[in-house]
């Protein structure tokens, strides 16, 4: 008797579990409705998702905003990851409306299975500078540098966008590094200066820009023998054509050249 | 399985329809990735240099950390079955954390641990040794991820081995060393040689601390699951041959450690 009681006992409790649940999903549902789009003045309205480039986040994310601020009734869902993380997802069927991607590498990825709209359009470039940490412990000053003996520096694979660049720089300077450790993507080079268990490290300038105090930035001449080229396109799967059309406007226009600018972006 | 006046199991016909589900989910995801591999380019893509340096890596770091998991995980074990003493369940909730733990807080832990900035790693650096970068962060990354394998398989087989053998060898006159050498561990043998193997399994798997505590350099610290990760940027071919080659590598593993705990099981039971 008493073990049935129970039972009833934990049924009630999952049930009203999963009842709170379901009402708390219903509510959340009911209390975000798409903002009433204020008519005239503002013609676009509705949901884009937007895949970036992980570089991009700080900028997108203020970019997001104010095209949510300037378009009431927009509203644009951001999913940041590497680049060709984010074709893989695409190309798998996620929901994307807009790509903007960290090379000009993998947009053609997505071109060639015939998944951008129109043509891509270049909207930033980044090149690549010496992370060091706070008291640059193993005294930086130049590329070379990086390869005197000792010196722990971290790269990114040749794999991965950061590490092709960093090859580049190599081959064009003649000087030949060997990292202790080569990641698979830039924010773990960052974080390996960061916690300074690495000397230095070669990140994006923009990086550098947003970790703060927590690194320094040293530039040396030679990134400019790899820029990185960042291009933005409508998804060629995407519903809201038009939206996102706006919203590549707003990246490419005045607003996002500034934003991008501030962020330590070059203009392509 | 099931044979005809075979006793009744009591087990309602849509547990199964959910069972199945279940099963599937798991089975599914496997066959899916199956179906990916470029089979004629199979051999050539996991004999690459660098798919060969990860794979040599992974079976060395792995057998070190089992090792080192024996090591430490069979006087835990014991202390934990057989100990009396205040904080035992306490000590037991964080042997067994890494278990649940996300991997990259385990890497993150062991940085501020062993990293040149670290509790032990700033004296250590000031010794000459350096861990970061290292094979060992390798090795130190899965046993920490690990230990708690073995410390369970264990530590059940000695709790249901019990300790009446133990007491006879001792009133016979043996001392604790030679009850433990003689009697206790060939008694849970079965049960530490499981978990060596699924140490083993979950040091071959790690990525997460690896990732985050020692770095990626082929032949130094890039493992399997760190070189599949990386091909996967440029060729999903290679990740999805190399994956392939884990987990086969995994199912041979629970394999053995399952037949081990089948064959162990009469011996459970008869004492």
């Amino acid at each position: 008797m008493s073990i049935t009681g129970h039972r009833l006992r934990l049924m009630a409790l999952l049930l009203a579990g999963a009842l709170s649940t379901a009402l708390a999903g219903c509510a959340a549902d009911i209390s975000t409705p798409a903002a009433p789009s204020a008519g005239a003045s503002s013609p676009l309205s509705g949901e884009i998702t937007v895949f970036a480039a992980a570089s991009l986040k700080t900028t997108f994310t203020q970019l997001a905003q104010d095209f949510e601020a300037k378009n009431p009734g927009t509203k644009v869902n951001l999913s940041f990851a590497g680049s060709s993380d984010l074709v893989t997802q695409i190309s798998q069927g996620a929901p994307a409306d807009v790509f903007a991607s960290a090379d000009t590498k993998n947009m053609t990825k997505l071109a060639d299975a015939q998944l951008v709209e129109g043509t891509a359009v270049n909207f930033a470039t980044n090149i690549l500078e010496i992370a060091v940490p706070p008291g640059n412990p193993a005294s930086i000053s130049s590329f070379a540098d990086l390869a005197k003996p000792g010196v722990k520096v971290v790269t990114c694979a040749s794999q991965v966008p950061c590490g092709a660049a960093t090859e580049a720089v190599e081959k064009a300077s003649g000087t030949t590094l060997s990292p202790v450790s080569e990641e698979s993507s830039v924010t773990d080079v960052l974080g390996k200066v960061t916690s300074q268990e690495a000397d230095a490290g070669l990140v994006y300038v923009t990086d550098i820009k947003g970790a703060g105090s927590k690194v320094k930035g040293i530039p040396f001449p030679e990134s400019d023998k790899a820029v990185n080229t960042y291009p933005i396109a409508a998804v060629g799967t995407s519903k809201k054509k038009e939206l996102a059309a706006a919203f590549i406007a707003m990246v490419t226009g005045d607003d996002g050249r500034k934003i991008l600018a501030d962020a330590g972006f070059g203009t392509p | 399985m099931k044979r005809i006046g075979s006793s009744y199991h009591g087990i309602p016909s849509w547990v199964f329809v959910i069972a199945g589900v279940g099963g599937l989910l798991v089975v599914l995801p496997l066959v899916a990735m199956l179906a990916k591999v470029n089979w004629p380019q199979f051999i050539p893509l996991i004999t690459s240099e660098s798919s060969l340096a990860a794979l040599g890596l992974s079976l060395r770091t792995s057998a070190a950390s089992t090792v080192l998991c024996i090591v430490l995980g069979v006087p835990l074990a014991l202390v934990l079955a057989r100990g009396e003493f205040p904080g035992q369940r306490l000590l037991r909730a964080f042997v067994l954390l890494p278990l649940v733990l996300p991997p990259v807080v385990g890497g993150i832990a062991l940085l501020y641990t062993f990293g040149r900035q670290g509790l032990l790693g700033k004296p250590l650096e000031a010794a000459g040794i350096q861990i970061a970068f290292s094979t060992t962060a390798v090795v130190l990354a899965q046993t920490f991820v690990a230990l708690p394998f073995l410390v369970v398989s264990l530590e059940g087989a000695l709790r249901s081995a019990g300790n009446k053998y133990e007491a006879v060898a001792a009133t016979l006159g043996a001392r604790p060393t030679t009850v433990l050498r003689r009697v206790t561990l060939p008694l849970v043998l079965p049960g530490l040689a499981s978990g060596a193997v699924l140490s083993f399994a979950r040091s071959l798997g790690e990525f997460g601390a690896t990732l985050t505590f020692a770095g990626s350099l082929e032949g130094v610290t890039r493992t399997l699951p760190l070189e599949i990760y990386l091909q996967r940027e440029t060729d999903a071919d290679a990740a999805v041959a190399l994956s392939l080659v884990l987990v086969a590598v995994a199912v041979a593993v629970v394999g053995l450690s399952y037949g081990n705990r089948q064959r162990n099981k009469p011996v459970e039971v008869q004492p």
